[in-house]
């Protein structure tokens, strides 16, 4: 049959062309993607006179890891790091271990007042009081300029909580549950024992959710802090950004400049720091992630 | 025996269950009870407090006298805010800004998991995925600073490349014009990748013998996707954009706040800045509660009126 084979080549044609297309535009994605990314760490290790130049296009010029030695001696940046390091830890331990508090619980169809529970919980996602009204009760609470004002306020993620439940839900064979609870094993123990082993997944993924939230957070920081040494990294970076910025719109004279100069050469490799941690974890915690949605776990 | 312990529409096994039974059931479940107390306090200290805090939208808030016994001034915080010249400025900013999102944003991470989702080779689809999840990961200070870097007027790429073409350099930062395509330009960069995996989830989840059927029926690779991939994730889609929509005078506060200058306001200014900068920076607390208030009803009935509307037109609805 001719026609059918001419349909069939013009089809093997136009899905070769639409493949091609494709391949070509993923390359220029992850290009796009990439090049805010590449220059910052180009200029990072640049000569700050090259970059103000606009000599650095693309690699870095006049390479030196100077820049990194600044960050290193300067105090603000440095304790700062640990601020975010020591908030970022704590922070999402407790995290992790009040999700899984509130989410086994809810996750277990025999716990009487379960679904008006539930609803309370849920309803806080579409409706909460606001940023003012949360601003004054941590305030009433004496949490001001502690590290427990950037925790305790978000301590459950409703959004994390929910996710959670799910897989205990949809993961956990309740035959387990019964056999277990029938042999006379507690809750806590069912859940310690059995549950949390099975679901390494979830607690990763979370984990990973909440650690980022912490280690970005810049907002909360800068509502509940109002002292510099409390200060994490995020708040710093964008000291340094804002007076460089400011060092640009008058750096006429030479005093000023060589200021500016020295403010360029930090900013950069601040911004290098400060992005780290998360770019390096983010590829080990992928593999749980791709995982759990697989499972279904996570969905909008 | 209380009524509050039996909700009204519970479960099919606890209506199975006696009402001697259901209280045998919580003694035996003492210790789940116990693991949703410091659960519950969270909820009623962080959640629910602040929600009994609102009140202070309709009082003269001070300190000294709490959320309850301020004095009572009724409407007079939500009449000065409305006949605020800022008032249709912000409501037109935060409305565009998320218009944008909706006919920008939002529809990319659909197109590019269905782009991926059609590579072949393993390798490249694993590091097209991984590349760009990476800004999902970075903070918005560091985005902000990415954006001030690449549309800087002296070196900036995008400046230079104008330079080149013989046009004079933009100082896109200090622009009311350039904010909004900044916003959403690098919310499209630092989000396209992580969005897609719901979508790429959804994709995962499609029959393969739906393909393979039309394969047979010599279906082209573009009429596959059309016929078959974009139908099967229409509920996925549905019940995302009711979320956006929800979520539309929701605009995050902290990027706006740090994009913000004196100079790009006139397209910059959205309520939850002003809530914070009216609020905690000149301590106007009842003022700028009500302010919130206002965006969060609105928030909250356009979430119902989404999800209500995607119920009837898809049949997909959050609840």
């Amino acid at each position: 049959m001719p026609t059918e084979t001419i349909q069939q080549k013009r089809h093997f044609n136009s899905d070769t062309f639409v493949l091609a297309t494709i391949n070509v535009l993923l390359v220029i994605i992850c290009i796009v993607t990439l090049y805010p990314l590449i220059i910052v760490l180009s200029n990072s290790v640049s000569d700050p006179v090259a970059i103000l130049e606009g000599r650095v296009r693309f690699l870095p010029v006049g390479f030196s890891l100077e820049s990194y030695r600044k960050v290193l001696e300067n105090k603000d940046i440095v304790r700062s790091f640990f601020n975010s390091l020591r908030y970022t830890l704590i922070g999402t331990f407790c995290n992790v271990v009040m999700t899984i508090l509130a989410a086994y619980p809810l996750s277990r169809k025999d716990l009487v007042g379960r679904n008006v529970l539930m609803l309370g919980i849920t309803f806080t996602m579409f409706f909460s009081g606001g940023m003012i009204p949360t601003f004054l009760v941590v305030r009433k609470l004496k949490m001001m300029n502690t590290m427990w004002a950037i925790i305790v306020p978000g301590v459950i993620s409703t959004y994390n909580l929910i996710i959670t439940r799910t897989f205990f839900q949809t993961n956990i064979p309740s035959e387990l549950q019964d056999a277990a609870l029938i042999d006379g094993c507690s809750n806590t123990k069912f859940l310690v024992q059995i549950v949390l082993p099975l679901s390494t997944t979830i607690i990763v993924i979370i984990s990973m959710f909440y650690a980022v939230g912490h280690w970005n957070a810049y907002f909360g920081p800068i509502l509940y802090f109002t002292r510099k040494a409390k200060y994490p990294l995020q708040v710093i970076l964008r000291d340094i950004v804002m007076s460089a910025h400011a060092a640009d719109m008058t750096a006429s004279d030479a005093v000023l400049s060589t200021r500016f100069f020295e403010i360029e050469r930090i900013k950069y490799a601040t911004i290098i720091i400060a992005s780290l941690p998360m770019i390096i974890v983010y590829p080990f915690v992928m593999k749980y992630f791709e995982k759990g949605v697989m499972m279904g776990a996570i969905k909008g | 025996m209380k009524k509050e312990q039996c909700p009204s529409r519970t479960r099919m096994d606890l209506h199975a269950l006696g009402k001697h039974n259901k209280i045998k059931s919580i003694l035996r479940n003492y210790d789940l009870y116990l693991m949703l107390i410091p659960v519950i306090a969270f909820y009623i200290i962080f959640k629910y407090m602040p929600m009994y805090g609102i009140q202070i939208a309709f009082r003269d808030y001070n300190p000294g006298l709490g959320f309850l016994k301020s004095k009572w001034v009724g409407m007079a915080h939500f009449k000065r805010f409305f006949s605020s010249f800022r008032f249709t400025r912000m409501i037109r900013n935060t409305i565009m800004i998320n218009v944008y999102q909706i006919l920008f944003q939002f529809p990319i991470p659909i197109i590019f998991a269905i782009i991926v989702n059609e590579v072949r080779k393993k390798k490249f689809k694993a590091f097209v995925l991984n590349v760009t999840y990476v800004p999902h990961f970075l903070s918005t200070v560091v985005l902000v600073a990415l954006i001030t870097t690449v549309v800087h007027p002296d070196y900036g790429i995008i400046n230079q490349i104008m330079m080149f073409f013989g046009k004079s350099p933009i100082r896109f930062m200090e622009e009311a014009v350039w904010f909004k395509p900044l916003y959403i330009i690098s919310g499209i960069w630092q989000s396209t990748g992580w969005s897609s995996l719901i979508y790429l989830g959804a994709l995962a989840g499609i029959d393969p013998v739906l393909y393979e059927a039309a394969q047979v029926d010599g279906a082209s690779k573009l009429q596959q996707i059309f016929k078959i991939t974009i139908p099967c994730i229409i509920p996925t889609i549905m019940i995302m954009l009711i979320l956006k929509i929800g979520g539309i005078m929701n605009l995050g506060v902290d990027k706006v706040l740090l994009m913000q200058n004196d100079l790009n306001i006139y397209s910059s200014d959205v309520i939850p800045v002003y809530v914070y900068k009216t609020g905690i920076r000149e301590g106007y607390f009842d003022y700028a509660t009500a302010i919130g208030l206002f965006n969060n009803l609105i928030n909250f009935f356009l979430l119902l009126g989404a999800n209500r509307l995607s119920r009837k037109l898809f049949d997909s609805s959050l609840w």
